[in-house]
């Protein structure tokens, strides 16, 4: 089974001379274990992919098959709890960590395992590990305000990965961070997706970053102007 | 794990200062409040400690404390007459202002016969008055020690008991004396006066053609001394014996000439409803206003704290928070503030009432009303930072 399934995935904002096409037919899928980068400039239509398939924003037509759940069909369908998708389906890495800033370390990383409905303890205990599993340990008491870049967008990814969701949507996730950090959480993600068998999107500008990457699309105008695989 | 106690715990002080100003504002309504109850604890409190079922006054009058009546003392004797009745005394009451230590030194002088109705209702320092003349007692409020002194027309009186809390509906403290003091006090001229009055009254009989110049020197004292009879008082209270019907005493006073027999209710309502009304609806409304500014400044907080927030409640949405926890982070930060505010407003009255010049009367139904209040405006407010959040879409995590 896929991990993601898109199928003529279209975007539009507006209507007539103001419309725009930000997303254009876009069709592919995504194995659990992948780690697949979306490249393009700005405007060429990757972050709306990313809200799209994060029940963010709601396609135009095409459909949306997440972890074998129909999401998206022309729309999203009137039933579907987009909540409950994301909390169960979906994990998220911003370019800015959103962490919470009146939670610490592994209070942002419970509060993931909560919204599961998972007991606090156990949740706590939890957290800590990954926490630690992520080199974390000894900082999960801090709150992000105290955190360097490097050990906020790690405690960000540990919150992604609390759940062990299917798909990780990561955008810019690199982007605040030094070479050194940015690889640093390029190789985390990528031991991850194969570790917790879970597929990572992964939009970025940063063509440092690529090489890591078992498949590559490029974005251009809304349309995948290109695919090559690792 | 409760979003909202974390948020609190990351913004401890910013929060204390602001449940501190709040629990100021809530501190004075409160207060406003016990200075309300007070007005009325005041008003009634002579009433009260009285505890006579009828008010016998002037006729067409409404005192004696909402307007002046005189009525001869010995209609107690006849009142006492009446089916019904156990009990009646003479009663007489006075406002005196004087000048003590350089201050202005205002009082509520009460004349009552000794081991007869609406005499001092409690001692808490000394004893009561035990002689006819000169002695005193006062409210601890007048801050006079046990036997010191104080001049009243000319006679000096010792201080020898002490009441507490018992004030005239003005809220001046109270300070008993025998009836026959307060008569004199009252009602007697001074020397001049009488002279003055004598020689008119003599120059008067002697042109009176029907009497000789004898008899008019003759009954010159005898009818001064009938005009000048200080055996007059306010009221005639009289209480009733258990069983005995109020309405038909009072009907049948009501029938006499001169005089009008007032129940214990009626006068309730002629110092609530007459004397004090204003008052209250002023602080009434004064604490009505307040209450509407601290519900107003809890939304403005709340709705502050809200948006400070925007971006959170955006990821929270992002990561599939239920709304009911966003709910929930805004609506028991609300009701927190309101209650800590609550608490140290109280905290604030409670130690401080006391200090107040005049009565306040914390009264526990107020106090949980207000804090219902408090709730409410709370909830109130907090659905203004919830339709705010509710708003918020994930998207606005994304953003840079």
């Amino acid at each position: 089974m896929y991990a993601v399934q898109i199928e003529g995935l279209t975007k539009i904002y507006g209507s007539g001379d103001t419309k725009v096409v930000a997303l254009a037919d876009a069709t592919f899928d995504v194995t659990p274990g992948e780690l697949v980068a979306i490249l393009g400039p700005s405007g060429s239509g990757k972050t709306t992919l990313l809200t799209t398939i994060g029940l963010v924003t709601e396609p135009t037509r095409g459909k949306v098959v997440l972890d074998g759940e129909l999401i998206a069909d022309n729309g999203w369908p009137p039933s579907l709890d987009l909540k409950r998708v994301r909390r169960e389906k979906l994990g998220f890495i911003f370019q800015s960590h959103n962490l919470i800033p009146f939670l610490t370390a592994v209070e942002n990383v419970m509060i993931a395992l909560e919204n599961n409905g998972m007991g606090t303890k156990e949740a706590r205990a939890r957290s800590i590990t990954i926490l630690e599993s992520l080199g974390l340990g000894h900082r999960m008491d801090q709150y992000p305000a105290l955190l360097s870049g490097g050990e906020s967008q790690r405690t960000a990814i540990a919150r992604a990965l609390a759940n062990r969701p299917k798909v990780i949507l990561a955008d810019e996730p690199t982007a605040a961070l030094d070479t050194e950090n940015g690889r640093h959480v390029m190789a985390l993600l990528k031991k991850l997706a194969v570790e917790n068998n879970s597929a990572i999107l992964v939009v970025t500008h940063d063509q440092r970053m690529v090489e890591g990457f078992d498949r590559i699309f490029t974005f251009s105008d809304g349309r995948i102007v290109d695919e090559k695989r690792n | 794990m409760n979003l909202a106690l974390r948020d609190i715990r990351h913004h401890q002080s910013r929060f204390i200062q602001t449940c501190l100003g709040l629990g100021l504002l809530l501190g004075v309504v409160m207060s406003m409040g016990g200075i309300y109850r007070g007005l009325f604890t005041d008003a009634t409190a002579i009433l009260n400690s009285t505890a006579a079922d009828l008010w016998v006054v002037q006729q067409d009058t409404t005192g004696p404390f909402a307007a002046t009546s005189r009525i001869p003392e010995d209609i107690k004797f006849r009142i006492r007459a009446v089916p019904g009745v156990e009990q009646a005394s003479a009663l007489s009451f006075q406002n005196i202002q004087s000048e003590r230590n350089g201050t202005p030194f205002r009082f509520f002088l009460v004349g009552y016969e000794l081991g007869g109705l609406g005499g001092p209702p409690a001692i808490v320092a000394g004893r009561p008055i035990g002689q006819k003349h000169y002695e005193i007692v006062v409210d601890r409020a007048m801050k006079i020690a046990l036997g010191e002194q104080l001049r009243l027309a000319g006679d000096d009186y010792t201080v020898v008991g002490h009441t507490a809390k018992m004030v005239s509906s003005a809220g001046d403290p109270v300070a008993y004396v025998t009836l026959a003091d307060a008569q004199k006090i009252q009602f007697k001229d001074d020397n001049n006066a009488i002279r003055n009055s004598r020689e008119k009254l003599a120059d008067q009989l002697a042109r009176l053609p029907i009497l000789s110049r004898s008899q008019a020197d003759q009954l010159t004292p005898q009818v001064a001394e009938i005009v000048g009879s200080t055996h007059i008082a306010n009221t005639v209270v009289a209480r009733l014996a258990p069983g005995a019907d109020l309405a038909l005493a009072q009907e049948r006073i009501n029938r006499w000439n001169h005089f009008r027999p007032l129940t214990a209710k009626d006068q309730e309502h002629i110092l609530t409803e007459g004397m004090i009304k204003k008052a209250k609806m002023q602080l009434g409304l004064f604490r009505a206003i307040l209450l509407v500014i601290s519900g107003v400044i809890i939304s403005l907080i709340i709705y502050t704290m809200t948006l400070d927030k925007l971006r959170v409640i955006a990821t929270l949405k992002l990561i599939g928070t239920r709304n009911r926890v966003i709910v929930g982070l805004i609506l028991q930060q609300s009701l927190l503030m309101g209650m800590i505010a609550y608490a140290i407003g109280l905290t604030l009255i409670e130690l401080t009432h006391d200090k107040f010049p005049r009565r306040v009367d914390l009264v526990a139904i107020d106090l949980q009303l207000l804090f219902g209040i408090v709730v409410l405006i709370c909830i109130g407010a907090s659905l203004v930072g919830i339709r705010k959040a509710m708003r918020v879409e994930p998207a606005e995590a994304l953003g840079g």
